[in-house]
């Protein structure tokens, strides 16, 4: 008798498994002792008059305070931008053969993510101090056009340097660790099709590294939203400044921190949403199929109710 | 008319590799013909593939010369002295030699089609059309042609090594190196593949293949090299040394995998 045969007994067809469900009593526990919890503190938000909501609603969407927060996202996404093509060619000079970029690029991250962005953001709004004029012209010879440190570098101009400066020094080592998570065979397939390094870089290395930088990407991006709040030190005026501007006038600081921050969270929300886009497109060839999109779910959901 | 004499595709001389302080290999000395056929094979760390990246340079060889088409790979000579090529200059002899890797190395964020076009449209500057053409016609000539829009991941193991193969041919080389193409296959896969390399070498193309599958050696291979630890121990027609080893270490490697 087969091993198939043996295990094939007459008779007895096992059916559908129908099995008691384990108990799970902590989860119970757990749902009352948060749900107390949460009905206090909804309690203490919406009956503590010091939230003063009317007061936030009110300001919520007046000039100062959308005009702040139109600053605060470009200079997110102008800094980030800065911050990504200058990381990227920090990441690759510090992948090259040649020693000497390897050096620099290392040097530069170790100077800028080893000091607080706070203080190169405000070097960089009194350089004016330390050098009145920037001339182009032969090295330590004559100059051919001079420039006033002031008029080169206006505040917006500072604190972007200050930003965008600083996140290339984080963007280049995420960067790094995406191109050295690329298989080394795929440099080597490319070279032997007769690919340079720069084409294979282009083509092959780095978008396939994008699927392992997206997610840290965001990581920064979101740091980024709220980072943009130290401009204040150049002094550029942004949401957070605008917002407590308010709340010092009106002797209410608090409910505008508050607005601020409910600020905060709604951009963080959207560039959420976005970066989950972002990482749909770069999983493609990497996973069989594609996960659905939040919307593609919602309407395979209908579609199969109603079939129902 | 003129009995031109044409150089060997493939000719090394004394070639020596290391890696570090362990020499791989120790002064090969081959010749390729063009169109032939030629088998390798070796226990494993014998420095087969080693040898066969030689050839397009993906590995520098430290001492001996190494040339195809009469052309040394990766270096010029001026007099007596070497002068090592540009980038560009390599990467211009690596078009003629194509490579099929062991792990096929396929990009995985694009389609076989893609895949195939992307090196004769950047490399080449080819036209989109004719190369998309070119690439249709390899994947009907490796039985994909249905397949030109799935990417890597949703293709077996042999539908892949068939794509880089097609990947490789779009380049129209002179010279194919495969690397154990067979080797990270399921066995009944393996089949498929050395189908259309069979093919390939019936349509004259001059193929160096490092191999584990003795049946394509003896009947595709028109020479097969055995080495070993970092030499050519033996060479000669597929048939009677797979028959008849005359050295005691190519009797004892065939013994084990016969």
């Amino acid at each position: 008798m087969s091993s198939v045969e043996r295990a094939r007994r007459p008779g007895s067809r096992p059916g559908a498994v129908k099995a008691v469900p384990v108990r799970h009593p902590g989860r119970w526990v757990a749902i009352v002792v948060i749900g107390v919890l949460v009905a206090m503190a909804v309690n203490s938000v919406v009956t503590n008059p010091s939230w003063d909501w009317p007061f936030q609603l009110e300001n919520a969407f007046s000039t100062p305070v959308l005009q702040g927060v139109a600053t605060t996202l470009w200079l997110t996404v102008v800094a980030m931008l800065m911050g990504l093509v200058l990381g990227v060619i920090l990441a690759v000079m510090r992948l090259s053969p040649n020693p000497v970029l390897t050096g620099a690029a290392w040097f530069y991250i170790w100077l800028f993510r080893g000091t607080p962005v706070y203080v190169q953001l405000i070097i960089w709004a009194t350089i004016g101090a330390l050098y009145k004029q920037v001339s182009l012209g032969i090295p330590f010879g004559e100059a051919f056009v001079t420039f006033d440190t002031r008029t080169l570098i206006p505040n917006v101009v500072a604190a972007l340097l200050g930003l965008g400066l600083n996140e290339a020094a984080y963007m280049a080592e995420i960067v790094r660790a995406g191109i050295l998570s690329v298989d080394e065979g795929q440099t080597e397939a490319a070279s032997a099709l007769g690919m340079s390094r720069l084409l294979t870089l282009r083509r092959i290395v780095l978008p396939q590294a994008m699927r392992v930088v997206v997610p840290p990407t965001g990581n920064e991006t979101i740091s980024m939203l709220k980072t943009t709040s130290l401009v204040v030190a150049v002094p550029y005026y942004e949401l957070l400044f605008n917002a407590q501007a308010i709340g010092t006038r009106t002797f209410r600081p608090f409910p505008m921190l508050i607005m601020a921050s409910l600020w905060y969270l709604a951009m963080t929300s959207v560039l959420m949403i976005g970066q989950y886009y972002i990482e749909r497109h770069y999983a493609k060839g990497s996973v069989r199929t594609l996960p659905l999109t939040p919307v593609q779910r919602l309407r395979q959901r209908f579609t199969r109710s109603e079939l129902r | 008319m003129s009995t031109e004499v044409r150089p060997p595709m493939v000719t090394a001389e004394q070639v020596e590799k290391w890696f570090g302080r362990t020499q791989v290999l120790k002064g090969i000395d081959l010749e390729v013909a063009e169109k032939e056929v030629c088998c390798i094979i070796g226990p494993s760390g014998s420095g087969k593939s080693t040898f066969l990246r030689c050839i397009n340079h993906l590995e520098v060889v430290d001492a001996g010369r190494l040339s195809v088409a009469g052309e040394l790979i990766g270096y010029r000579q001026r007099g007596d002295k070497l002068h090592e090529m540009r980038e560009r200059e390599v990467a211009r002899q690596r078009q003629d030699i194509g490579m099929v890797f062991q792990r096929f190395n396929l990009f995985p964020h694009m389609t076989a089609m893609q895949n195939i076009m992307e090196a004769p449209v950047r490399v080449k500057g080819e036209n989109r059309a004719v190369a998309q053409e070119r690439a249709q016609r390899l994947l009907d000539r490796v039985g994909l042609g249905e397949r030109a829009d799935a990417y890597p991941s949703q293709l077996s193991g042999g539908q892949q090594q068939r794509v880089a193969i097609a990947r490789a041919l779009a380049m129209e080389p002179r010279l194919m190196l495969f690397d154990e193409p067979t080797s990270a296959l399921d066995p009944e896969l393996v089949g498929d593949v050395l189908d259309v390399m069979r093919q390939l070498a019936e349509d004259g193309m001059t193929m160096i293949v490092v191999t584990h599958e003795m049946g394509f050696a003896r009947e595709v291979g028109d020479s097969l090299v055995f080495m070993d630890d970092g030499v050519v121990v033996e060479a000669g027609a597929p048939r009677e040394m797979l028959a008849a080893p005359r050295h005691v270490r190519t009797k004892a490697f065939l013994s084990k995998v016969l």
